[in-house]
C-alpha cells in the first residue's frame, strides 16, 4: 500500500506553508489567551495595582484578592486596631496594613458549594437516565424515534428566560424555588438531552453482537446491558458526564432568575462580590480563577471528544 | 398518556428471543419512560401552563387580582410593538454579525490547523479553552478590560491606535457597545466554528486532492471546488447552531451592557427579563417566550436536519 510514499505527498503542504499556518494560529492563541491571563494576573494584584495606569504587568504579588474573597472585613480606627492582639494568618495581617479587621467568612464558599452540589447532582441524575434511554433508543425499535428524539434534543435549545417564567411560577408553587433541589431537576431536564444524544452514539458504536453472544450463553438483556455494554460504554459515559458538568456549572441564565440565597450558585455570586467603593476587582479575579480552574483540566480530558460533544454526537473524529 | 401508548407496542429489533425476566418491551419502557416524564415535568407542562398564561392577564406578583382573558391581545400587542420590533432588530443585527465574523475566522483558523504544523494539537487545545468557559464569568470580566480609563482593552487600543484610551467607551458608547459584545462572543465562540470546521476539512480525502493535482488543477481552484463545498455541510452545522445560541442569547449581554446604553444592545432575551421578572406582565411576556419559542422550534428542525444529514455520511 505504501509503495508510492514519496518525501512529500502533493497534498503534504510544504515547510514554509506549514511553518506559516503555525504562525498564525500561535499568534491567535496567544491574543485569546491575554484576557484569561489577565484575569489569572488580577487575582494576584492590590487593589491599587488593579486600577493603576499604565496597566501593570509587575508588581508585588499578594493574596490580598483571594482573602477579599473569603473574607468580609469592617473598617475600624487606630486606637481598635493598636488595642488588638498582633494578627494571626496571612488575610488578617493584610486586612490591619488597610485598617480593616476581617470579620467573617464570605458567602464564597457556601455559593462554589452550592455549584458543586448542584453540577455534580444534576450530572449524576442526567447520565443514569441518559445512559438508560440511549440504550433504549440504540437497541430497540421504538415507535416515533425520531420524534421522540428531536423532542428530546429541542428542550435543550429553548431559550433559558422564556423557559424560566412558568418554572419560576411552578416552582413556586411546589416550594422548589432557590432550592438545591429545584435547581438540580432543572439542570438534569436540561442536560438529559444531551446525554442521550451523546451516549446513544456511543452506545451504537458498540456491536450488538456482543450483547447477543452473551444473551446466548445465558445472561438476560439486563445483565448483558450491565456487564457487557456498561462496561465499552465507560468512555463515552465519563465524556458525557463531563460536558453535563462543564454545562451545570457554566449556566448562568436559570440560576440568576431562580436563586437568590440558599440554592445560589458562583456565576450569579461572582459578579456582584464588591468591595470598599465599587466592584473589588482583585477578588473578583481570583474567584472567577478558582471558578475556571476545574473547567480547564476538564477541558484539557475532554479534548478528543470536544467535537462529539458540541455537535451532540453527531459529528466524530 | 399517548406517550404510554406508543412505548406499549415497541417490539425488539432483533428476533424475539425469550430469554427470562423481563421482556424487551418492558426494558425498553422501562429505560426510556423516566427520561420523558422529566421532560414532560419540566419542560412541557410549564410551556402549555405558559401558552395558557399567554391569553390572560396574569401578574406573577400580584396573585390576588382576578384572572381575565385577553384572547390574543398579548400576541396582537407584541406583533405590533416598536419595542419589541427594535430589540428584534438588535438581536438579528448580532446574529448576523457573529455569525459572520466567527464563520470566516473559524474557517480560516481551521484551514491554518489543518496544515499540521508541529504541535497543532497543543495549540488547538489551547484555542479551544475560552469556549469552555461561563460566558456569564468570563463575560462579567470583560467589564473590567473594558473600564475606559484603566481597562486593559482601551490600553492596548490606545498603545496601537495612539487614541487616548480614556476617550472612548466600549460600553458605554451608542456605536462600540454592540461590537463590544460581539468581540467577546468572537472571542469566546470562533473556537466553535473552527472545530467544526476543521472535522469538515478532515473528511475530505486526500485521493480527491490528488486527483485534482494530477488535473493540474490550481491551489485556488482546488479551493473553491473541492474544499469549500465539501466542508460546506460542517459549516452550515456551526452557522446553524450559533444563530440558534447567539438568538436566545442572555448571560453576556447582560453582565456586560444590561441592554444598554438606552436600549442599543437590549437583545430579545433582555427585553423578555424586563417584561417577565422587573415589570412582572407574566401573561404578554408569556406570549413573547411562545414566538421565541416557535422561531428557535423552526432553527432548531433545520438544525436537527442538517445533523442528521452529516451522520450518513
Amino acid at each position: 500500500m505504501s509503495d508510492n510514499v514519496t518525501a512529500h505527498s502533493v497534498v503534504e503542504p510544504s515547510s514554509l506553508t506549514k511553518r506559516i499556518a503555525g504562525i498564525l494560529v500561535v499568534l491567535y492563541a496567544i491574543i485569546t489567551m491575554v484576557p484569561l491571563g489577565w484575569i489569572v494576573l488580577t487575582g494576584f494584584k492590590s487593589p491599587p495595582d488593579s486600577i493603576s495606569y499604565p496597566p501593570k504587568i509587575v508588581f508585588d504579588p499578594t493574596l490580598e484578592g483571594y482573602c477579599n474573597l473569603f473574607t468580609t472585613r469592617s473598617r475600624q480606627t487606630a486606637e481598635y486596631l493598636a488595642s488588638l492582639p498582633p494578627p494571626s494568618g496571612t488575610c488578617e495581617s493584610i486586612a490591619r496594613a488597610r485598617n480593616l479587621v476581617v470579620v467573617s467568612e464570605s458567602k464564597f464558599v457556601p455559593r462554589f458549594w452550592n455549584s458543586v452540589v448542584i453540577a455534580f447532582g444534576s450530572t449524576a441524575l442526567a447520565v443514569f437516565l441518559g445512559t438508560l434511554s440511549a440504550y433504549g433508543f440504540s437497541r430497540f425499535r421504538v415507535p416515533l424515534k425520531d420524534d421522540l428524539l428531536f423532542f428530546i434534543l429541542s428542550t435543550r435549545m429553548m431559550p433559558p428566560i422564556a423557559v424560566a417564567i412558568p418554572i419560576y411560577l411552578m416552582y413556586r408553587e411546589l416550594g422548589l424555588q432557590d432550592t438545591k433541589l429545584g435547581m438540580i431537576l432543572l439542570y438534569t431536564a436540561v442536560n438529559v438531552s444531551l446525554a442521550v444524544w451523546l451516549l446513544k452514539g456511543f452506545i451504537d458504536e458498540i456491536p450488538r453482537e456482543y450483547e447477543e453472544a452473551a444473551m446466548i450463553d445465558g445472561y438476560s438483556r439486563l445483565q448483558a446491558f450491565r456487564k457487557v455494554v456498561l462496561p465499552q460504554a465507560v468512555t463515552g459515559i465519563a465524556a458525557t458526564a463531563i460536558f453535563c458538568l462543564i454545562f451545570a456549572w457554566n449556566e448562568y441564565a436559570f440560576a440568576v432568575l431562580l436563586t437568590s440565597g440558599e440554592a445560589q450558585t458562583a456565576p450569579p455570586f461572582i459578579p456582584i462580590i464588591i468591595g470598599e467603593g465599587g466592584q473589588d476587582w482583585p477578588a473578583v479575579a481570583a474567584g472567577t480563577t478558582l471558578f475556571l480552574v476545574p473547567i480547564v483540566i476538564f477541558t484539557v480530558l475532554l479534548r478528543k471528544h470536544l467535537l462529539r460533544g458540541i455537535t451532540f454526537g453527531a459529528v466524530r473524529k | 398518556m399517548r406517550f404510554a401508548e406508543k412505548v406499549a407496542t415497541v417490539t425488539p429489533a432483533a428476533p424475539a428471543r425469550r430469554v427470562r425476566s423481563l421482556s424487551d418491551r418492558t426494558i425498553a419502557w422501562l429505560f426510556i419512560a423516566p427520561t420523558i416524564v422529566l421532560l414532560l415535568a419540566i419542560n412541557v407542562f410549564p410551556l402549555i401552563w405558559t401558552v395558557r398564561l399567554s391569553f390572560t392577564n396574569y401578574r406573577a406578583n400580584r396573585m390576588n387580582v382576578p384572572l381575565r382573558d385577553v384572547g390574543l391581545q398579548h400576541y396582537n400587542d407584541i406583533l405590533t410593538s416598536p419595542d419589541v420590533w427594535a430589540a428584534m432588530q438588535v438581536t438579528a443585527r448580532f446574529v448576523i454579525a457573529t455569525i459572520l465574523i466567527q464563520t470566516v475566522l473559524g474557517f480560516a483558523l481551521a484551514w491554518l490547523v489543518d496544515k499540521k504544523f508541529r504541535g497543532h494539537g497543543l495549540w488547538t487545545t489551547v484555542i479551544l479553552l475560552p469556549m469552555m468557559l461561563s460566558p456569564a464569568v468570563v463575560g462579567n470580566f470583560w467589564t473590567f478590560l473594558y473600564q475606559p480609563q484603566i481597562g486593559l482593552f482601551n490600553y492596548v487600543v490606545s498603545f496601537f491606535t495612539g487614541i487616548p484610551p480614556s476617550s472612548f467607551q466600549m460600553l458605554g458608547d451608542l456605536t462600540l457597545s454592540p461590537w463590544a459584545i460581539v468581540l467577546v462572543d468572537t472571542w469566546m465562540w470562533t473556537p466553535y466554528v473552527m472545530l467544526i470546521c476543521l472535522a469538515g476539512l478532515r473528511s475530505i480525502p486526500d485521493y480527491i486532492y490528488e486527483a485534482a493535482e494530477v488535473d493540474r488543477a490550481s491551489k485556488w481552484r482546488q479551493f473553491w471546488t473541492i474544499t469549500l463545498p465539501m466542508a460546506a455541510p460542517f459549516i452550515m452545522l456551526a452557522v446553524l447552531f450559533r444563530a440558534i445560541e447567539n438568538f436566545k442569547m442572555f448571560d453576556m449581554v447582560n453582565l456586560l451592557t444590561g441592554g444598554g446604553p438606552g436600549s442599543t444592545t437590549e437583545v430579545a432575551s433582555i427585553t423578555l427579563k424586563r417584561e417577565a421578572f422587573e415589570k412582572w406582565r407574566t401573561g404578554y411576556s408569556s406570549a413573547f417566550a411562545i414566538i421565541l419559542f416557535v422561531t428557535v422550534f423552526g432553527l432548531a428542525n433545520i438544525y436537527v436536519k442538517a445533523l442528521n444529514r452529516l451522520k450518513q455520511r
